[in-house]
């Protein structure tokens, strides 16, 4: 065996080509003669529809079409997209058209197409358009919308209140009736949007001599798009092809299928021309799915020694004006409070809110960052009022790893009961806590102090359901060159995906990982696929890796035995080549085997020979894959400018089997710096009219070079014993718990003002409302 | 729309084109001359996704028209390795980690271009400092700065230190 792939750091296939400027994204490739599309956008948030005159955009010199509902094809010009995860509690079906038809819903919303020889022109077109709108009350605020004789944020929706839900084990009433202590908590949390540096991105070309419609798109689930493309517009999936090339970052909301995805290929089709639409900056502020507000009033019940009883309490959720994902943030967030505690009895009531604002789909944590702050929240309170160390109430509370696997009480998003499969909490939390010298802390804490200086630390422990279902696939190829094709349905945002399954075939097959030839979120390489999200490849893609490599080595074992006439077991795969151990030590390369295994024309195969040294494997897991992991956050607080500075972070991560640590920590560490961004910076803004106030990065703020300390990582593997690699998710673990130990210490910087914070992100203006509330001006300019 | 003449130097390479006065730099670069590795991310000047030299300073392509680039001299991401391998700071980027997605990556390979040019010998902090022009949502910086600091320190032991 040569070069050990699997568990090293094994530099990025991805890298020298990104790394010169020859990645390939959508914006890159050229189609000559390709159109350029502009859409025109409601600019309220909630209106009817009176009409729209394309004439003086069709005047302009240049201009091919304007496109709206109508012109459409069927059945997507009168029927709204499809919701992809349907949920009994859901009242109405909400889901847009692709291009607006009585009315509309949020500033962004699509309401017609531009279609035009450049980007420049189909602009200056776009503005042309006129659209007669009757402007409507709007919704701008979730806790508006519940109110008695609110407007609607659908006229046709009686209610706003777009489900209501429930999740619960144990007797909650008897264990709060019981309690020593009983704390309660009122956050506010919000979540801005994935803001991948590349802006969506959508090609359409068709080819009549093939019948082959091909849509490049900046998608996470190219698989799942063309199922949605061939529905909305009647093509049966074989003419269709959807291809997500490079990708510029996902972090969830380019695994939503978007309107613009289904329009442009409508357009392409209509007007037989290539069409290229590129999202600008703008447009992806007011028309990407972001996470928003969640709004939670929740309580703790302990004893005495601050072990907890009952955890119980309500969450407001704003879904926007459409909910194409469903409710699932809402639920994975209601899911998730309980952790990595003993909570022997837990209700969560949640009503998910129509607002006039962009749909809210997953953004990396996907509802999980904002329960682990409701629930760290609660156990640093505790702490707190019982004055124990936080780590020693998390201690008290532990699920004990001789305890796994571990029964919840409650039903998973993936609708299994929510069993933790493997994990040990105390030696994560045991191991961040070593990492940052928290035993030390106070000391440092004390002599910063004395320095008029305030430092804090702060903890936060979190539990995430990782590799999701349905499946993925892997088809393993011998080419007669000699290489190895890879083909598979997941896809490659940043997350190294080509180089981490690489590193898992060319172990089982035997080959360099040079030698393998991938394809990589292309529906014409495999039949199916789903695609990236819920931190899912590395189980779901691994194991159809691992399984498909492992049935291709035993065909080329067997082969080349036939063929070196020796047994099975005497062969050894290295490099490309079958060796067998015996005599003279005959060797066969790959490449002849390949040959070899297509046959002779007209000749039978060998009995027990299959045909061509290929085999496709689809892992579908049995339940959701539970990571864990603890952070540790030290901060500098400036009281006079509200001013935040990490100054050391520390995690521990248990992502279960570690495929390629390089690759592991990178997410880890791209994780916290989106955690940061959570925690102190990133806030989407609107009115109470719904027009949003934060459309660009000097308004929205993303975490720069100065803002994200390199982050201390251990790794504490707990194997995962439902799966062959061992493997769990490690996409989003870095972002859940960032918030809930940044602003803890934030908290505990300013514990001199006695300050209590419940909210993110906690900006330089809100610690300043805070101290001066709390009368710290007084006492510092005193001091 | 008004078309004029613009006449510059490209990673060494001259061209003369007449194009609409309101072409960006950017938009010049990938589509005229087909030199896509010059991203865009924001195109309002913050995500830096879009950074090349001209002149020898760093400059964002999408805030400047290809017009205004007359008689300049102007340096992207293909124009680092004319001979197709990795330069010094590309092969610390593979090294160290410091891209995932690759979309800001030309960027941030052009600003530190010109920081280890002016300064061979950057504090961690100066590299960070340089690099707040470019937004990176992937990596969390780390690889980045990691990269950076070994690729100063490679360059310091080339040049005999």
């Amino acid at each position: 065996m040569g070069a050990k792939h699997f568990g090293a750091r094994v530099a990025r296939l991805e890298d020298p080509a990104l790394l010169t400027g020859r990645g390939r994204f959508v914006d890159d490739v050229k189609i000559p003669g390709v159109l350029h599309a502009c859409f025109v956008r409601s600019p309220y948030a909630h209106a009817r529809l009176l009409g729209i005159d394309v004439k003086p955009a069709l005047a302009l010199t240049g201009v091919h079409a304007v496109i709206v509902a109508n012109d459409l094809p069927d059945p997507m010009r009168s029927e709204s997209m499809p919701m992809l995860l349907p949920n009994p509690t859901i009242s109405s079906l909400c889901t847009q058209h692709a291009l607006a038809r009585e009315e509309v819903f949020y500033v962004g919303q699509p309401v017609a197409v531009v279609i035009a020889d450049s980007r420049y022109i189909a602009e200056d077109a776009a503005a042309a358009v006129a659209v007669q709108y009757e402007v409507l009350p709007a919704i701008g605020d979730c806790r508006d919308g519940i109110a008695d004789g609110a407007p609607r944020a659908h006229s046709a929706v009686a209610s706003n209140v777009l489900s209501t839900f429930q999740l619960a084990y144990g007797d909650v009433d008897a264990a709060f009736a019981g309690a020593a202590h009983v704390f309660e908590e009122e956050i506010w949390q919000h979540r801005g949007g994935g803001m991948a540096m590349e802006t969506r991105a959508v090609l359409a070309s068709y080819d009549a001599a093939s019948d082959l419609l091909t849509v490049w798109s900046g998608t996470q689930t190219p698989h799942i798009g063309r199922r949605m493309l061939a529905d909305l517009i009647g093509r049966e999936l074989e003419s269709i092809r959807m291809i997500a090339p490079d990708v510029g970052g996902g972090f969830g909301p380019k695994a939503i299928f978007y309107p613009e995805e289904a329009v442009i290929p409508a357009a392409a089709l209509k007007l037989g021309r290539a069409i290229k639409w590129i999202e600008d900056r703008r447009e992806h502020f007011l028309c990407a799915t972001q996470e928003r507000d969640q709004y939670w009033d929740i309580a703790i019940a302990v004893d005495e020694e601050g072990k907890i009883l009952g955890v119980r309490g309500r969450m407001l959720h704003d879904t926007g004006a459409f909910v194409p994902w469903g409710i699932i943030m809402p639920y994975i967030a209601a899911a998730t409070v309980p952790g990595p505690y003993v909570v022997p009895a837990y209700q969560l009531e949640t009503k998910v809110v129509l607002t006039n604002k962009v749909p809210t789909t997953p953004v990396r944590g996907a509802g999980r960052p904002q329960a682990v702050f409701a629930m760290e929240r609660l156990m640093d309170r505790v702490a707190r009022e019982l004055q124990l160390d936080r780590a020693e109430v998390r201690r008290r509370n532990f699920i004990q790893p001789e305890q796994m696997p571990y029964e919840v009480g409650l039903i998973f998003r993936d609708g299994k009961p929510l069993v933790y499969d493997s994990g040990d909490y105390p030696k994560g939390q045991a191991t961040a806590l070593a990492d940052a010298d928290y035993e030390n802390f106070r000391e440092r804490q004390r002599s910063a102090l004395n320095e008029g200086r305030f430092i804090g630390i702060g903890i936060g422990n979190y539990v995430e359901g990782t590799g999701l279902g349905p499946f993925e696939g892997v088809t393993v190829r011998v080419l007669q060159s000699g290489k190895v094709a890879v083909a598979t349905g997941a896809t490659n945002q940043g997350q190294g995906t080509r180089t981490t399954l690489s590193q898992i075939v060319a172990e089982q097959v035997g080959c360099r990982i040079d030698d393998i030839v991938m394809t990589i979120g292309d529906t014409g390489a495999i039949a199916q696929g789903v695609g990236a999200f819920a931190s899912r490849q590395a189980v779901n893609a691994g194991c159809s890796a691992l399984l498909a490599g492992q049935n291709v080595r035993a065909q080329l074992i067997a082969l080349a035995a036939r063929v070196l006439g020796v047994n099975d077991s005497d062969i050894d795969l290295d490099d490309g080549k079958a060796v067998a151990n015996t005599g003279n030590k005959p060797i066969i390369g790959f490449g002849e085997l390949a040959r070899l295994a297509q046959g002779i024309p007209g000749v039978s195969l060998p009995a027990g020979q299959a045909a061509g040294l290929e085999h496709t494997a689809y892992y579908a897991p049995q339940q959701a894959a539970y990571c864990s992991g603890s952070h540790v956050a030290e901060v500098e607080v400036d009281a006079m400018t509200g001013g935040v500075k990490i100054v050391r972070y520390t995690v521990a991560h248990d992502a279960g089997t570690v495929i390629n640590p390089m690759i592991v920590d990178g997410q880890v560490q791209g994780g916290v710096a989106h955690g940061i961004g959570n925690a102190l910076l990133e806030w989407m803004q609107y009115d109470e009219n719904g027009q949003p106030l934060t459309t660009s990065f000097a308004d929205y703020m993303l975490p720069m070079a100065t803002d994200v300390p390199t982050c201390a990582i251990a790794h504490v593997e707990t194997v995962n014993p439902l799966n062959p690699l061992g493997v769990k998710g490690a996409g989003e673990g870095g972002t859940i718990p960032a918030p809930a130990a940044i602003i803890a210490a934030i908290e505990d910087a300013l514990s001199p003002f006695d300050v209590h914070f419940t909210e993110t992100p906690l900006t330089p203006e809100r610690i300043v409302a805070a101290l001066r509330a709390a009368g710290a001006y007084e006492k510092l300019f005193a001091a | 729309m008004g078309k004029q003449a613009t006449r510059l130097t490209v990673n060494g390479k001259a061209h003369a084109r007449i194009v609409e006065s309101r072409l960006t730099l950017a938009d010049f670069l990938r589509h005229e001359l087909g030199l896509t590795g010059t991203h865009l991310g924001c195109e309002h000047g913050v995500c830096g996704a879009c950074t090349v030299l001209v002149d020898g300073r760093s400059a964002r392509s999408c805030l400047m028209f290809a017009v205004q680039a007359n008689g300049c001299d102007v340096t992207t991401v293909e124009g680092l390795t004319p001979d197709g391998s990795l330069s010094v700071l590309q092969q610390a980027f593979v090294d160290n980690h410091g891209l995932q997605c690759g979309f800001c990556t030309p960027g941030m390979l052009i600003t530190l271009t010109e920081l280890l040019r002016d300064n061979p010998a950057p504090t961690e902090d100066e590299v960070r400092e340089a690099l707040t022009g470019n937004l990176c949502r992937c990596t969390g910086y780390a690889g980045i700065v990691k990269a950076a600091l070994d690729a100063a320190q490679r360059l310091r032991d080339r040049n005999g230190g």
